[in-house]
Formats: C-alpha cells, structure tokens, sequence
C-alpha cells in the first residue's frame, strides 16, 4: 500500500517554494484562498490513493490550534 | 375520486373489534405496495389512511429501475411505465455554462429504464387500482389511527372515522404514515438526525414547452444567483422546478404566488405561458430511528429513515423496505419462519437506509456548503469541472438510488467457490434479455414472489439427474422455483415438467452472473442473491434456502456439526 511520502521529495524546494510564492503575488486573500482551493483539487487527484490523502489531511491538520 | 370512498367498517357494524393478521397505516406509495404485496403472498390486511385522497402535488418523482422491477412484480409496472416519462440523461450547469452531461443507462439489455419520473399522485392511482383488483386488502379511507397500544402478543388500534370510532386488533402493524409519522409519536419514539439550514421551494408547472426529457441541474445560475435550481419534466406536461432558497427565506412569503411566478418566469423566459399547479416549501433533513422493529410494529419509508431528495432515494428507498419486509412478514404471519426472519428487516434495511442517508447528506453538503471552507472547494471544484473530467466526478448534484447490497446478513450464504464475477450474495438480481417457447422474455420476470434456483446449463445437453434434482427444488418445505439458463441457440424443446428453460439469447445474462456451465444461483423472492455456487448440489441448496428463511443461523450449523 502507497504511503505519504514524508522525506524530501522535491528536486528543487527552493524553485518549488518560489513558485508558489509567485502564484500568489498580487491576489487578494480570497483569490489565494480559491487558488489554494484549486490546486488541492489538482494535486489530490493526482494522488488519487486515498490513503495517502488521508495521512496528509491528519499531518495538515495536526497542532493547528497551538501553531 | 369514488376509488377511495370511505365505507363504514365491520367494527362500527358489528360492534366488536377485528382481529387481522396485518394492518397496515397510511396509503402513501409505500404503504399501499406493502399491502399489495402482502396480498399477493396470500396474507389478508387493512389499510388505513387519514385521508380519502391521492397526494397532493407531485412530491416524490422519480422512480428507479429497481423500484420498476419491484412494480412489476406487483403488477403496477405496465401502468406506472405508460404514464410515465423515460429519461436517463441528465446535464449540470454551473452559472450559463453546460458543465458536462451524463447517461444513466450504462449498457443495453435491461427491461427498465434507469428512471421513470412520474408525479407521487399516478403512481399512488396505479397503485390504488392495483388494490382494488386485490380481494385480500380492505382498504379503509378517512380513518385516521388516533391511539396505538403495542402488546406482547398483538398490536391495537383505535381508529377516528367520520362515522365514529372504533378498535382493531392485528399481529403486526406495518406503519408507512410519512416523515412526521404520527403512530412514531404515539409510540413516543423518535427519528433522530441532522437538520440543513436551508430551505427549497418545489413547483409543479404545466408548460407546453419543449424542453428535452433530461434532468437539468444549475449551480448559481444568471436566473436564480447564488442558489440552485432543478428542471425536470414529469407526466402531462407538468415540470419540476425546484429552486434554493437558503435558510433566512421566509416560507410563507416564498409560498405565495406573486414570489413564485417572477422566479419561474426567470427560468423558463418571460413570454411561455405556463400555469402554476402546486408549490411547497421544505428543509432537508436526514434521519432515522434507531431501529425500525419495535416488537409487533415495523416502521417503513419516511416514517422509518428521512432523506434529503436530489437522490431520489426516499420513495425509492421506501419501496425498496417494503420489499424486503413483507416475504419475511408473510412467512411469520403463517407461521412458515420464526420471529429470526422478521429481525433481519433491521439487520438488512437500516445500512441500506444509512447508505441513503450518507449519499443525501453528501449531496447536500455540495449542494448547500455550509461553511466557507465548504463553498470554497465546492465552487473550485465546478470551476475545474468546466475543463478537467477529473473534476466532474466530484460534482455532486445528487447520486441517484441505487439499490442496497445486503453484505451483513445472516440470510445469505457466503461463496465457497471462487467467484471473480457476478454478482455477491446479497445483491439484487440482474436482468438480461431471453428467449423462451413464447417469445423475447426478460429474466427478471422469472424472478420474485419466491425462491429461484438459476442453474446456467451452458451448451451441453442437460443430464437427466440434474433435471431430476431441479425438479426435486419443488418439493422442499420452502418450494424453489427452478430455472434453466442455456446458451445461445441451445432452447432445445425441453419438456421437464415445472422447469422453466430459458435461453440467454445475448449471453448477456452468463456474463452478469459471472456463470460457467453447472453455475447455479438461489434467489431470494425480493430478487436479491442468497447464495451461488460452481455446481448445483441439492443438499446445499436446502441448507441455503433454511438459511435465507432465518432458520439456520451460523450457531445452529456450528452446533450441529
């Protein structure tokens, strides 16, 4: 069975990073919040096993209180 | 409608109060299928109803291929088809744009179509009329149950009649009285669930319009902004429109024809004469009790399990209890099973009603979002929808009844053989086109009403001794009808009395049954699998037929062995 991938993954994190800082550069709260939107759909169905989407939902959301 | 003429009843005659084996309460489509059927399974019954006239407006209207077979089975499924209106396309619209389409008729080869929509009101008269030609149901109109008392040994019931009031006494009482069921309150039980905060406004409007026959689903439309709205034609030329309204719409104010007139006339273009025949107003709830049995009384329906519509799965669903009830209830009433058989009506409908009830919940939750977060990803999944297909599967403008698999009963027998298709003990029982003496058949007509043992004989020539031991499915104390499936071209002229030889003209029916030559499958008399194996073994057969009566339960055979 897949597993959610949690070691690094990302040939270049620090072009990943900039890239999605650009995606948002001049929107307003609400677009990024649509744009995030968007592209969850987009990489989720990427992943398609449930099992993995499901261990990143419980790590997305783990501590969000105390952050 | 001198159908439903009220006639004073022998109690109010005689004095004394009756004694039935079944009563049955409220002559909605559920109430009035049961007492049909309970008819057909040769058990007398009452039916009451509060009032003396059909439904008013079209309330329930779509009505699924499995409610079609059920119908059929009951003799309504002609009438109910001819009065109705086929469709199996629907189309879901985001703001003016066409989002995608889809085809409920996956594949040909089925006798009904994947829905009929057909106002609640004809099919209750197809049902009504069906009652009639029944001389086993005492259908009993304006007699309202007022009072019920629930004993160990027999359930009464004093009825309100314009006449006056009198006493009934029965030994199962099947409530079908609606969501708001009175006979539930009177009983002090409950059905408990989650309330949507928000509110739909239902028309039925008679329009000469032509319109295709599909089901038309708008997400924020320029007519109807923010909200959603449904297009569906039923019979006559009578349209469905539903519109949201959301939960701060005041229902009385939205009810009168001066609110509703402007926002049908938004929809359908200002010039279309159209006339307004029934509007309502409502609020999705999902609920149900916490079990449907409570002793000698059995809830069915809305009275049993509430969902929200976009789904189709209310009256569906109720049909679908009623279904599996009354083979179960017949066979106690007679004393032909034990009490066992009546508990697996829970055991088997209250996951179906919960299946329901998790697809209306997420229907609405897509439909009405009840957060940010919610609406967020709703509108970017519809934004996504218009270019990525990926996107349309997530759309959710109601899934439409399908029927429940019984997986976790003790009725069905689980495989021994291997299986890599078919269809899984507990499943409802497909359909494929056949050829017999007479003609093109379907061979969900040779289903229902009683057990069938399906035995695929492939090309071969049937050997004597199998024929002898189908024909031996007869004799056993609960009768199997038995049939025999053969290939293409093989309909030899077969003669073994009270076998019924079909031939799988397209092979189609081999395929969904996943058979091989010997495949032999035992069908419950609501068309659904109790058991299937490789070969057909008579013994086994017998085991698995006990079993599906409630009569041989997993102790019983680990005790015996």
């Amino acid at each position: 069975m897949a597993k959610l991938n949690i070691d690094l993954n990302l040939d270049a994190p620090d072009d990943f990073y900039e890239a999605l800082l650009d995606l948002h550069r001049e929107l307003t709260d609400e677009q990024s919040q649509r744009l995030n939107a968007r592209l969850i759909l987009l990489l989720a169905n990427h992943i398609g096993d449930m099992t993995v989407l499901r261990d990143a939902m419980r790590r997305a959301r783990e501590d969000l209180d105390s952050d | 409608m001198d159908l439903l003429t009220y006639r004073t009843p022998p109690e109010l005659v005689t004095g004394s109060a009756g004694h039935y084996p079944v009563i049955v309460v409220g002559a909605g489509p559920v109430g009035l299928c049961t007492a049909i059927d309970l008819a057909l399974h040769g058990v007398p019954c009452v039916l009451l109803d509060e009032a003396a006239a059909l439904s008013e407006g079209s309330r329930a209207i779509c009505f699924s291929k499995r409610t079609l077979e059920i119908l059929d089975r009951l003799g309504c499924g002609a009438p109910a088809r001819a009065k109705g209106v086929v469709w199996n396309t629907g189309k879901v619209f985001h703001r003016d744009e066409l989002l995608y389409e889809f085809n409920l008729l996956a594949e040909p080869g089925h006798k009904h179509p994947a829905f009929i929509n057909l106002q609640q009101y004809h099919l209750e008269h197809v049902l009504v009329e069906r009652v009639q030609q029944l001389d086993n149901i005492d259908a009993r109109w304006s007699s309202r149950v007022v009072a019920v008392k629930s004993r160990k040994d027999r359930v009464s019931v004093t009825v309100q009649t314009p006449e006056g009031r009198y006493i009934a006494h029965c030994d199962y009482l099947v409530v079908a009285d609606g969501a708001r069921s009175p006979v539930r309150t009177m009983l002090g039980l409950e059905a408990r669930g989650q309330v949507f905060r928000d509110r739909f406004l239902i028309a039925d409007v008679k329009v000469l319009a032509d319109f295709p026959t599909e089901r038309r689903f708008w997400f924020d439309p320029p007519f109807h902004p923010r909200q959603s709205a449904l297009l569906h034609r039923q019979a006559d030329d009578v349209w469905r429109i539903d519109f949201q309204l959301g939960w701060d719409a005041n229902p009385d104010e939205e009810r009168k024809p001066e609110r509703v007139i402007p926002r049908i006339q938004a929809m359908l273009g200002a010039d279309l004469p159209f006339t307004l025949e029934w509007v309502s107003v409502y609020t999705f709830q999902c609920r149900r009790m916490e079990k449907f049995t409570h002793g000698r009384v059995v809830f069915t329906g809305d009275a049993a399990h509430q969902v929200s519509p976009f789904g189709a799965r209310g009256a569906n669903g109720g049909i679908q209890d009623s279904d599996n009830l009354v083979w179960k209830l017949a066979r106690v009433v007679r004393g032909k099973a034990t009490t066992n058989l009546l508990d697996t009506y829970d055991i088997e409908r209250l996951p179906a009603a919960d299946e329901n009830i998790l697809a209306s919940t997420r229907s609405t939750d897509f439909i009405t979002p009840k957060s940010n977060a919610s609406r967020l990803f709703r509108d970017a999944t519809l934004h996504l929808a218009r270019r990525y297909p990926f996107a349309r599967a997530l759309v959710n403008s109601g899934r439409l009844s399908m029927p429940h698999t019984y997986t976790k009963t003790p009725l069905t027998t689980a495989d021994s053989d291997r299986f890599s298709a078919g269809l899984s003990p507990g499943a409802p029982a497909a359909d494929a086109p056949m050829q017999n003496a007479a003609g093109t058949v379907w061979l969900i007509d040779s289903l229902g009403g009683r057990f069938v043992g399906l035995y695929f004989a492939g090309g071969a020539p049937v050997d004597a001794s199998i024929c002898t031991r189908l024909h031996a499915l007869r004799n056993l104390a609960e009768p199997v009808h038995p049939v025999l499936i053969c290939s293409p071209g093989r309909l030899y002229s077969w003669t073994a009395e009270g076998v019924e030889a079909l031939e799988d003209r397209n092979g189609l029916a081999a395929g969904r049954y996943g058979a091989a030559p010997n495949t032999f499958y035992l069908i419950r008399p609501d068309q659904h699998v109790a058991a299937r194996w490789r070969q057909f073994d008579l013994r086994s057969t017998r085991d698995a037929v006990r079993r599906a009566t409630g009569g041989l339960s997993p102790e019983y055979t680990a005790w015996q062995n």
